[in-house]
């Protein structure tokens, strides 16, 4: 614990969620969202012993060792983290895991797993760093690419483009998110309330290439996100027993319990959002890509899922703790067994 | 009935079906009635990759000594398939005796061979008799078992015995199942004279025996090892492993109040289910999956990060035939090279080979034990016939466990040690010490990664830190022999001529053995890969080695090859990988052709 007099709740510093040094390109947008990350473990006070981070392949994968050092963290296959997250989360349901992911390592080889993950619900945060190419591999496109974004060395796009946050909705995933890395303070909120959220909890955020796609013609770029980015209300997160100090009205201001009991407060900016309607969710999507805009901010939300853990049934402990007392179903229920054989 | 030169438990039956037809619980019926008479039985069949409407057959082998491998030849045919009649009775040997279906096949005077006795029993006429018009397909295939009984003295008690244990109070079931064992039997008794000597007889072969697949075994072995998360994904012949595993965690795994000490999770592939069992062991669990040839195809990616980044895992493999889809319902020991080297890069794992059920129980729980300790994936190697078939083994024998969760560090150890690295070899057997995740210590957290990294578990890219990490993982799969089941050594230690074989091989060659007794022979059945020293020096005291397998290309041969060198030369290959289980006629003809008999 540290003597540091600017201690969260946990008594830990700023330090203790701090990771090894970026090794990212400057500027890129992972580095941002890996600070958001960071403050929002902080501020919550997370037990960083208790977290698990996992990640498959690629830049953003490689984010994991930039935050909460004193976190066991896993960097796996490429698109497969999915599976490696929900083995680890059913055998120690009392976890925090976070993912994060690319839109390569989600949307193209690893489609297959983060729909699984998203239809077992399994309690995770699991975010997107969306840049709409696979830069580690040097600039190719992704398949969250645009329809007609141009490439840094070539031509256009000539694929339509997957949402990984509508796909999440027809799931049933019941917490999904879009935000742009360049967004600090809105990044921060939805981490917080992800964390706060039982079940998966997806968090897409635009998070530009300034290597690889930072072009003009990028729909992915800084330039164009800053300018299409609309956000759909403003976040504001009040941790479970914690007095409400949010700089809001009464009135203005619509609240969403979550799991843990936090609150996540939601003031409406320039139209009428309700998260909760998963059909205008989707809808709100599709014509937010019609007419290229960004919305962002929280698309859905619902308090009726189950989560993966509790549909298992399993025991408080975590399964690795149980011992041979457990575990071992004794001499007489072999007998039985054999009995049954003969 | 002549007895005078009867041939008393000693018969080969073939009983040709059609599958998905209701014949598979009439053939059981017939094995567990010759097991309960404590009659030296085994039992497989031979199934196509189909749910209804193809051929089948059953095999059922009657032998004093209880062999659990067939006979190339059948004494006995029952032939109920008419579209397989004409092929069934082609393979049949001279003075063999046919047993088939008159209403629906009709032999000419050619296809009867020299010696044959024949006995014909109208089935479709005779299953009139029986009034449920529903269960009249399912019923009529007990006429077969009825007659047989009859012919062959099966007693008639022990049948019923069978038939209540099967259906278990369900008393119309019982009565109607007995009632049409009955119409074979009154047929047999009207219309048959015994044309052949074979008979069955009372005997003492099964005393603590049962009657079991080996993926029960396996199973039930994983349970008492300890195995908490399984996950995995359907594949013949591996999914009754995962689905017997489940349905007895679900009797043996739950807590007073109804919550599971376990998980099973029917994953999205294959390559989900090694991520998820990873993923378990990562965070502390003892995991496995269940899984053939293909899927572990599909694993081979995940399967080098465990071995690179150390994480124990128990992989089952009940082979099947491939390559491809190959022969998906048929035997072979063909995944032995794959799992062995299983991934890019440099690899090596740890493979056992259990050869019984008795040793799927043994080794399915040991498995365990060698994944945490080695901290590596462990592969229990069996394959269809073991998995899938009846057989005939001692009673699983119950050990208090004791398990062996190897080099784990808790926060109070880490307080102890003065400097850890995930991957600092501090014992010098090149086994680290981990820590889960949740271990509530300063320093007990570590980055676990399938790129380069150092014994910190720091990344890094330097030849000398990867060159020496690399040596190390060597060293640990070397150290892992000292905790391998020995093989076993049988015959006459003092000869020159060895058989090596391993796996489900051993039944054929155990036979071969007794038949050879003139022959000086010794057999060493290898039981896990890395092989131990016994294996070399077995090697080393002959001056040839038959090496049994199931496979074409001798993949553990192979092995042998690479890891002995200059022993070569001795080496002698016995193959079989027609996709049936070995038989001992193979084994024994090979081997005196080998021998220049
Ligand atoms: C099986 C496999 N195929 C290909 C690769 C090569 N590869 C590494 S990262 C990557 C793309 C990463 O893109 P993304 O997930 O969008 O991450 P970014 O680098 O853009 O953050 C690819 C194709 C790999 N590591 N493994
Ligand atoms: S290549 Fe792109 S994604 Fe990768 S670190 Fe550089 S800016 Fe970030
Ligand atoms: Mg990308």
């Amino acid at each position: 614990m540290s003597t540091d007099t600017n201690c969260n709740r946990a008594g830990l510093s700023k330090l203790d969620y701090t990771g090894k040094p970026t090794t990212l390109c400057k500027g890129c947008g992972h580095d941002s969202i890996t600070a958001g990350i960071i403050q929002a473990y902080y501020e919550l006070g997370v037990a960083p012993h208790n977290l698990a981070k996992f990640s498959g392949i690629g830049c953003s994968s490689k984010t994991p060792t930039y935050f909460v050092d004193r976190a066991h963290g896993f960097n796996t296959v490429h698109g497969r983290m999915p599976s490696v997250a929900t083995g680890a989360s059913v055998a120690n349901k009392k976890l925090t895991i976070i993912g994060v992911s690319g839109d390569g390592d989600t949307a193209s080889i690893g489609m297959g797993q983060f729909c699984h993950l998203v239809r077992r619900n399994v309690n995770m945060v699991y975010i997107i760093e969306n840049n709409g190419t696979y830069g580690l591999t040097k600039g190719q496109f992704s398949a969250t690419a645009d329809l007609g974004s141009t490439a840094k060395k070539g031509p256009a796009n000539q694929f339509p483009t997957i949402d990984c946050c509508s796909i999440a909705i027809e799931l049933g995933a019941t917490f999904v998110a879009r935000s742009f890395s360049g967004d600090r303070k809105q990044v921060i909120a939805l981490v917080k309330a992800a964390h706060a959220h039982q079940g998966i909890a997806l968090l897409d955020i635009i998070s530009p290439c300034v290597t690889f796609n930072n072009q003009e013609g990028s729909t992915k770029s800084y330039s164009f996100v800053k300018e299409h980015a609309i956000p759909l209300h403003e976040l504001g997160f009040v941790q479970f027993q914690d007095e409400i100090t949010v700089d809001m009205k009464e009135g203005e201001r619509k609240e969403i319990k979550l799991h843990d009991g936090s609150l996540l407060t939601l003031r409406k900016l320039d139209r009428e959002y309700d998260p909760t309607d998963k059909m205008k969710a989707l809808t709100a999507i599709n014509d937010s890509r019609q007419k290229q805009e960004l919305i962002t901010g929280l698309l859905y939300y619902s308090d009726k899922g189950t989560d993966l853990n509790t549909l298992l049934n399993t025991v408080e402990s975590p399964l690795w703790a149980l011992g041979e007392k457990d575990l071992d179903p004794g001499p007489e229920a072999l007998k039985k067994i054999n009995a049954s054989l003969s | 009935m002549a007895t005078g030169q009867s041939i008393v438990n000693n018969l080969s039956i073939r009983v040709a079906t059609i599958n998905g037809t209701g014949s598979q619980s009439a053939n059981n019926l017939l094995f567990k009635s010759l097991f309960r008479m404590g009659i030296g039985v085994c039992a497989k069949n031979l199934f196509p990759s189909n749910i209804q409407g193809l051929p089948t057959w059953f095999q059922i082998r009657v032998s004093e000594q209880g062999y659990q491998d067939l006979r190339e030849f059948d004494d006995l045919a029952v032939l109920m398939n008419a579209e397989t009649a004409k092929d069934d009775i082609a393979t049949m040997r001279p003075g063999t005796t046919i047993f088939y279906n008159s209403s629906i096949i009709k032999f000419t005077e050619d296809q009867i061979k020299p010696g044959m006795s024949i006995y014909a029993i109208p089935i479709e006429e005779l299953s009139k008799g029986i009034t449920e018009t529903k269960l009249r397909h399912l019923l009529k295939n007990l006429f077969y078992v009825g007659a047989l009984s009859h012919l062959y003295e099966i007693e008639i008690e022990v049948m019923k015995s069978v038939i209540q244990d099967t259906f278990k109070g369900k008393q119309s079931a019982i009565d109607a199942n007995v009632a049409a064992l009955q119409i074979g039997i009154d047929y047999a008794k009207a219309n048959f004279t015994k044309t052949d000597k074979f008979l069955f007889k009372r005997a003492n072969c099964n005393e603590g025996k049962i009657i079991v697949e080996g993926n029960t075994a396996s199973a039930l072995g994983a349970i008492y090892g300890g195995c908490t998360v399984v996950a995995w994904y359907p594949i013949t012949p591996s999914s009754s492993l995962a689905e017997t595993c489940e349905s007895y965690m679900k009797k043996l795994r739950v807590d007073k109040d109804g919550k599971a000490k376990f998980a099973v999770i029917q994953a999205e592939d294959e390559l989900a289910s090694i991520g998820m069992v990873l993923g378990a062991s990562w965070a502390g669990a003892r995991a496995m999956t269940a899984t053939a040839g293909p899927g572990i195809s599909l694993m081979h990616e995940f399967i080098g990060l465990a071995y690179y980044s150390e994480i124990p895992a128990v992989i089952f493999d009940v082979q099947r035939v491939g390559p491809s889809t190959g022969l998906p319902t048929r035997t072979q020991q063909c995944d032995i090279i794959s799992c062995a080297l299983a991934s890019h890069g440099d690899t090596k794992h740890i493979l056992l080979f259990p050869a019984s059920p008795t040793e799927c129980f043994e080794m399915g729980a040991e498995a365990f034990d060698l994944a945490d300790r080695m901290q590596t994936p462990i592969f229990v190697m069996t394959d269809l016939d073991l998995g899938m078939n009846a057989w005939v083994d001692n009673a699983f024998e119950y050990k208090a466990p004791n398990f062996d969760r190897g080099k784990v560090l808790s926060a109070e150890d880490l307080n102890k040690v003065k400097d850890w690295g995930r991957y600092l070899d501090s014992d010098g057997d090149g086994i680290c010490y981990r820590t889960l995740p949740g271990t509530d210590h300063m320093k007990g957290a570590y980055f676990t990664r399938g790129s380069g990294h150092d014994e910190y578990a720091r990344y890094t890219e330097s030849p000398v830190v990867y060159t020496r990490n690399m040596d190390r993982l060597l060293k640990k799969w070397h150290t892992s022999k000292k905790y391998l089941p020995k093989p076993v050594l049988k015959g006459d230690i003092n000869s020159k001529v060895g058989i090596i074989a391993y796996g489900t091989s051993d039944h054929a060659v155990v036979e071969t053995m007794d038949r050879l007794t003139t022959t000086s022979l010794k057999y060493l059945r290898v039981r896990a890969y890395p092989f131990i020293q016994e294996v070399e020096e077995f090697i080393k005291s002959c001056d040839v080695v038959y090496i049994v397998e199931q496979n074409r290309d001798g993949q553990l041969q192979q092995l042998l090859e690479i890891d002995l060198p200059g022993i070569q030369h001795k080496l002698r290959p016995i193959r079989y990988y027609g996709g049936f289980p070995l038989s001992a006629d193979i084994v024994e003809r090979e081997l005196t052709k080998h021998m220049g008999r």
